[in-house]
């Protein structure tokens, strides 16, 4: 048998917060075992527990500053059913779906533009040095200055309607707290239409990768899953901000439909295993061999029954072709869904802007008060569920987050195996290259491990190999 | 110039960033533009191109002295790796997207509890911020002097 080999490992990089990917090898140095452990944010529960329920959706943006606007937004939809409001006036609805549009495609441009698209432009094996965005730059220029003004865009939108760039106010139980300003509204209308001709280009750019590569895609970190999304009541459109939740199995079959959010605790279960902190959620009625789902915006487009903004649903029915309508069970064409998402978020923000009930006073609905809500949302990397219960003096006494990772937590894992499985095994030498394979499959999903401190000097992500002995080979760690 | 203080006031000590450029705002000082946020991305490198002097403020782990405080320069491609950017990076991205390559600087102010959800710095990093800024008011007040030396 052959001994244990010290072997050069790169970090897990461009994916956010604390993770850890360990490989074990047997004697005959193929893959036995590979797992992506995630530390999860803890505390939070008692963090927000005897908080008034009208700052929770204010506080809840701390946990995570990736995607604080979706937090926001779900806590504050959870608000809204305590406060007894089924339904938000005009203005208030709108405006939080600005919010969440300008949101998600802002998230959704970091990833592809400045993530993604060095493994997608250089290959998943070129060099080190050659994988970063100021390579992509060099190649593409104007690809660069585009995607920091989208993101800016996005940004801006976010600004004007919660208030502020961080810690933003503007959802508040039972509406928004603002509306947009006809200078604002001039504002982002004055380039709508720049953003939208560029989340064309992007959706070109990934749909061409994507075909070009059609057998890599079609391997690559791809296995059949369930699939789990908001989808528009009644008739089952994608839906970002509000819906019913839908359930596919990976052929195409109907494992529920159109059931209520609120009804999530019955529909799924979260696994707990003890190598992880992170708990892997499966449907139910499948069990948790059968039941593990993948959500996000490859999920989406796998349940969505169609996308209610022309130029997005052109190039959803263009994704689906490639499978035939059946869902499409690559990793990699995650970044495809990304991209059409973005074209959805600017066609909709165009819709709203030119929508008179954004500049609407009717704010905030009042409703009968209830002691418990649940809110849920379609954010960048998936479905987002926040659960509280608040007593008679509107303290928080109970609270429970599932976040898009988590739901996650199978897929990542059995495409790390799969990868590293295909790519590592049997080879004498495991280069840097082979191992960001590993690191592609992981960062398809986009997931956000953050709720995690940034403090210059923390090295929160590490590999760590290990030799048929079970000792650990080699690991390595990097700041970011 | 441009101040920018980042990081997640969540989480403890982390806050040092947000909690400096805050209180800078706050004093509405002359020709200082200060912008707050949890991370550094990609757009920032947009802001920073437009000013010929900036200040990346963050907290610090692990140094004995109470802040610190160093030139930067843009960074090399590899330690760009994540959501969120360093300040190094962000600098090498105006470089090449804009050609602008202001002077700029770091202020690390050493942080101790960065564990758990919660908002409010400890008492060191409370006095580690009160020390930086007045380091930083007098530096400013240096360069402010040296401005208008040069402009005499």
């Amino acid at each position: 048998m052959a001994e244990p080999r010290m072997i050069e490992i790169s970090p897990v990089t461009r994916v956010e917060g604390h993770g850890k990917v360990t490989i074990h090898l047997d004697g005959e140095n193929n893959v036995e075992e590979a797992r992506l452990h995630i530390v999860e944010f803890r505390g939070f529960e008692r963090f927000i527990r005897g908080r008034l329920m009208w700052e929770v959706p204010v506080i809840v943006q701390r946990l995570c500053g990736i995607c604080p606007v979706s937090h926001h937004l779900a806590a504050a939809k959870a608000m809204d059913m305590i406060a007894g409001v089924d339904q938000l006036t005009p203005t208030g609805e709108k405006m939080r779906r600005l919010m969440h549009y300008g949101q998600v495609m802002q998230s959704h441009v970091l990833h592809f533009f400045h993530l993604a698209a060095p493994d997608l432009l250089f290959g998943f094996g070129a060099p080190a040095e050659k994988r970063n965005i100021f390579e992509v730059i060099k190649e593409k220029p104007e690809l660069g200055k585009r995607a920091v003004l989208m993101r800016k865009y996005g940004q801006e939108i976010i600004e004007a309607t919660a208030g502020k760039k961080i810690h933003g106010t503007g959802a508040v139980p039972g509406g928004i707290n603002r509306n947009l300003s006809i200078q604002q509204r001039d504002h982002f209308l004055g380039s709508i239409d720049e953003m939208i001709e560029w989340a064309l280009d992007a959706v070109k750019i990934a749909r061409d990768y994507t075909l070009e590569h059609e057998d890599l895609v079609a391997e690559f970190g791809s296995f059949p899953s369930n699939y789990m999304s908001l989808v528009r009541e009644g008739d089952g459109a994608l839906d970002l901000y509000h819906g019913n939740l839908r359930a596919l199995s990976s052929t195409g079959d109907m494992i529920f439909d159109q059931m209520p959010y609120t009804r999530y605790h019955e529909l799924i279960v979260e696994d707990v295993r003890s190598w992880s902190y992170m708990k892997f959620p499966f449907i139910t009625e499948l069990g948790p061999e059968a039941g593990w789902y993948r959500v996000g915006p490859l999920a989406r487009m796998n349940t969505a029954s169609f996308i209610d903004t022309p130029l997005a649903e052109v190039a959803h029915k263009d994704l689906k072709a490639v499978t035939g309508g059946s869902p499409n069970n690559s990793t990699l064409a995650n970044h495809w869904a990304r991209m059409i998402e973005v074209l959805h978020c600017v066609e909709k923000i165009r819709e709203l802007l030119n929508d008179p009930d954004l500049q609407g006073t009717d704010l905030i609905a009042k409703g009968d008060r209830r002691e418990e809500g649940i809110g849920v949302i379609e954010a960048p990397r998936g479905n987002l569920i926040h659960h509280y219960r608040v007593d008679e003096h509107d303290q928080v006494t109970y609270c429970n987050l599932i976040v898009s990772t988590t739901h996650n937590n199978e897929g990542m894992n059995r495409a790390v195996k799969d990868v590293a499985v295909k790519h590592l095994s049997g080879h004498e030498t495991i280069t840097e290259g082979m191992l960001n394979h590993v690191e592609v499959a992981i960062r398809a999903y986009d997931p956000c491990l953050s709720c995690a401190t940034h403090a210059l000097g923390q090295m929160p992500l590490q590999v760590e190999l290990f030799g048929a002995d079970g000792g650990l080979v080699d690991s390595r760690t990097q700041s970011i | 110039m441009l101040l920018i203080g980042y990081g997640n006031p969540g989480r403890g000590d982390d806050g040092l960033g947000p909690a400096f450029s805050e209180s800078m705002a706050a004093r509405g000082l002359p020709e200082l533009e200060v912008d707050t946020d949890y991370q550094l991305f990609a757009e920032h490198a947009l802001a920073v191109s437009a000013h010929d002097l900036v200040v990346f403020v963050d907290a610090e782990i692990g140094r004995q002295e109470s802040f610190s405080f160093t030139e930067l320069e843009p960074g090399s491609p590899e330690i760009l790796g994540s959501h969120s950017f360093t300040p190094e990076t962000v600098l090498a991205l105006s470089a090449t997207l804009y050609g602008a390559s202001p002077r700029s600087f770091i202020l690390g102010i050493t942080g101790y509890d960065f564990g758990d959800v919660k908002e409010g710095l400890s008492e060191k990093a409370a006095a580690n911020l009160a020390e930086a800024e007045a380091f930083f008011l007098k530096w400013l007040q240096e360069q402010t002097s040296e401005k208008e030396a040069a402009h005499a």
